[in-house]
């Protein structure tokens, strides 16, 4: 598991500075004296830093008073922790039965064919995550793939650069979050 | 109050939010508006309606017409037919196979073969709307509940309903509450688990995002019930809307007072939070779930003891899942006895399932207990597309198994599904064809069960792993002589040792598959051959020469330059070079490339 920090840089992201720690202390501050607070803190940390660097890891540890082992612990069994910055837009493709026995298997195929990654990875310029997910209940709609919060349903690979291309521009995202149906 | 001629709902489910619902509900107001008709007609976003196929989707109410696949176009042109001159709009309306049209969503089978009682509501009100809610005898069944205020008559109207959870295990959910109820030790919890992780089922998902204030209301029942005064509902990350909704729903419930201290002024308190999962399948299990929300790993602890008596920070738990609790506010005030009069003999009441894969309509039906598989996938589901057969339904996701078409009509509850060496589940039904086959299907569930294994117990972590490799071995043509004996003698040894529920199921979906499809297994394994032609590693691509017009456009394709041929002569593959990547058969307009 990758937890040094420097990656960040060539992803043209800030490295770990002032901001993010105190952005770790804020969170801890809020959740302290809540009763089991590890997975929330974790969560909103996140939510607002994108992942979550080994000294935010360092610095949530000692703000609740509990053994780095146990944070490390908890992120590394959660699949939805990440220790390494994201790319701008997360495309998770569905992996669900459904989706599945529908083919989502070539839709992944195709995506690391076009990204030139593979699953779990970020492109080199930063833009697009890929990932798989395990059902995201959309189950009637297989196969699905969501980038960011936008669904695609019934995608076939051929769709797949269609839908790449929505993400062209950088003030591209919808602006309900939506999506339409990709038919092709 | 404002009295409307005409309701118009539009699904607002994840599927129809996908399909674009929102651009519709939208185009609706505003031709509402253009007409003059937005005091005459008022447009309701709901929950989902189940028909996930057929979104987005609305019903125009009085009539009861439902509208299909709608684009913001056609939604103008129901405006202008429907909602202002009084006209059908004949093309957008549903049609059955032969293509006849059924505008009124009663007389369409997919609705009138259901039995709504957990999804009473979900697809009928606005879900982020109490007074909607209450309109339909919503926290009816608390305020009564309080009223009495006797505790054991509540857990014994539950006993004699003969509910029994829907998340899985099916233990009776009277008698859970009476083992919290008279469990010793304060304070108690309750627990709503809402980390539906079986991949192909969306039932729990549905009932927060189409009618959160149900479980919220029984989950205060069941609290007063089993003396609690904190509920958590620890839902998955995976299902943001549902998180919103709910969150909106406790807000308001806090605001009208069915949440809080004192509710109905009867000096009762109770409150529930949210507790938003990370991400692991095995949290549905119920101590990993309490693990997690105590903000630990969510790894499984051994049973006994129970979270009836050690659950939450060590104290007496209730758990239920979603669908559980959505049935428990019509027990109350239907009466128990009216509730177990639907349904078989020891599963009482109804399930929801969730239709997928192969199958024409998609969605969510509830129906009752005791149905057979037949009813529910040709008269609801509509049957299989494409004039495909019916291979197997796979019921009960990564826990479950597959049942083959000669067992279509055995009625669905919990013992028959046992019997079948199958389970219940949750209700993700996925329906398969000839073309899926059953040893890819096994591999891939035992690979969802490899990768969410927490690795706590070796049965699971080090067994399901070595299944895993016996099916990769079996799917690529290394498969041996006893194979399947091994499979099946480390399945039910898995089975017999593992911690969790997780790892006593895993095995389920090899076994069923190997017990009902034993000579798809034996092909792969002595012919190396893959009947349905699935597996890869024993597919081979031939061009037929009769039909290949010389195009160029597979071996533009090829990735790995292994078609040769002249242009307008008929190509060939290069079976040696070729990794069966399939890109050929995409690429041929001609239908010339055969595996």
């Amino acid at each position: 598991m990758e937890l040094s920090s420097c990656s960040c840089r060539a992803m043209g992201q800030a490295a770990v500075d002032e901001d993010m720690l105190k952005v770790a202390d804020e969170v801890v501050a809020k959740y302290r004296d809540k009763p089991g607070p590890l997975i929330q803190v974790l969560h909103e940390i996140q939510v607002r830093l994108g992942y979550l660097p080994r000294e935010v890891l360092v610095r949530v540890a000692e703000g609740l008073g509990v053994p780095l082992s146990d944070v490390s612990g908890a992120v590394t069994f959660y699949g939805l922790f990440s220790l390494k910055p994201k790319g701008r837009h997360t495309i998770s493709v569905c992996m669900g039965t459904a989706c599945y026995v529908r083919g989502s298997d070539r839709i992944i195929e195709r995506l690391e064919k076009d990204l030139k990654v593979k699953v779990g990875d970020t492109t080199q310029d930063g833009k697009f995550s890929l990932q798989v997910v395990r059902c995201v209940g959309a189950c009637g709609l297989a196969p699905v793939v969501t980038v960011d919060n936008d669904v695609y349903a019934r995608v076939k690979p051929e769709g797949i650069p269609a839908i790449l291309n929505r993400y062209d521009g950088e003030a591209e995202r919808t602006q309900d979050g939506r999506a339409r149906a990709v038919h092709s | 109050m404002q009295q409307y001629r005409a309701h118009v709902l539009v699904c607002g489910g994840t599927g129809c939010v996908s399909s674009g619902c929102h651009a519709v509900k939208e185009a609706l107001l505003e031709g509402l508006k253009t007409h003059d008709l937005a005091d005459e007609v008022l447009v309701v976003k709901t929950g989902c309606m189940g028909p996930c196929d057929m979104g987005p989707l609305i019903v125009v109410y009085p009539e009861g017409v439902l509208y299909r696949q709608l684009t913001p176009e056609s939604a103008l042109r129901i405006v202008e037919e429907h909602l202002l001159k009084g006209r059908v709009v004949e093309d957008l309306v549903y049609r059955t196979e032969n293509l006849k049209p059924v505008p009124v969503l009663e007389e369409i089978s997919f609705f009138s073969r259901q039995t709504r009682i957990a999804l009473r509501n979900t697809g009928l009100i606005d879900p982020e709307s109490i007074e909607e809610y209450i309109a339909r005898d919503g926290y009816l069944a608390l305020a009564r509940v309080l009223q009495q205020g006797d505790p054991e008559a509540v857990i014994a109207e539950v006993k004699k309903s003969g509910l029994r959870g829907r998340g899985g295990g099916g233990f009776p959910t009277g008698l859970k509450w009476e083992f919290t109820a008279r469990a010793p030790g304060q304070p108690k919890y309750l627990v709503c688990n809402a980390d539906e992780g079986d991949p192909g089922a969306f039932m729990d998902r549905s009932i927060l995002e189409g009618d959160p204030h149900s479980v919220l209301e029984a989950m205060a029942i069941a609290g007063f019930a089993v003396g609690a005064n904190q509920g958590y509902v620890y839902v998955r990350a995976e299902y943001p809307l549902a998180v919103q909704r709910l969150s909106v729903a406790i807000e308001q419930a806090r605001r009208y007072g069915t949440l809080g201290s004192n509710i109905f002024g009867t000096g009762f308190d109770f409150d529930v939070e949210i507790r938003v999962g990370a991400g692991a399948f095995v949290c549905g299990e119920e101590t990993a779930l309490l693990a997690s929300i105590e903000g630990k790993r969510g790894e499984p602890r051994p049973r006994p003891p129970f979270p009836a008596t050690e659950g939450l920070w060590g104290k007496p738990t209730l758990i239920n899942n979603v669908e559980t609790f959505a049935n428990i506010p019509p027990i109350i005030l239907g009466g128990g006895e009216s509730f177990a009069s639907i349904g078989a003999e020891k599963s009482k009441g109804t399930k929801v399932f969730a239709l997928a894969g192969k199958i024409r309509n998609t969605g969510l039906v509830e129906v009752p207990m005791g149905i057979t598989l037949r009813e529910i996938i040709y008269d609801i589901g509509g049957g299989i597309p494409d004039g495909k057969k019916f291979k197997a339904a796979q019921i009960g996701g990564p826990s479950g198994g597959c049942i083959p078409a000669p067992c279509l009509d055995v009625p669905v509850d919990y013992e028959s599904m046992a019997e079948l060496g199958t389970m219940m589940g949750s209700g993700g039904l996925v329906i398969m064809d000839e073309d899926t086959c059953m040893v890819d299907v096994a591999k891939f569930f035992i690979e969802f069960c490899k990768d969410e294994s927490c690795g706590k117990c070796a049965p699971c972590r080090i067994g399901v792993k070595r299944m895993l490799e016996t099916l990769e071995r079996i799917t690529t043509g290394e498969g041996r002589e006893g194979d399947l004996e091994l499979l099946e003698e480390l399945g039910q040894q898995i089975k017999d040792s593992a911690l969790c529920g997780l790892g006593q199921t895993a095995p389920n979906p090899v076994l069923s598959t190997i017990r009902y499809f034993r000579e798809e297994y034996e092909a792969h394994v002595r012919d190396k051959c893959c009947p349905a032609k699935v597996c890869k590693a024993l597919l081979e691509y031939r061009i037929l020469a009769d039909v290949c017009v010389g195009c160029g456009a597979c071996k533009k394709a090829c990735p790995v330059g292994a078609i040769m041929g002249e242009r307008r002569q008929p190509h060939e593959i290069n079976t040696a070079v070729c990794t069966r990547c399939g890109a050929c058969v995409e690429a041929c307009r001609f239908d010339a490339i055969v595996r």
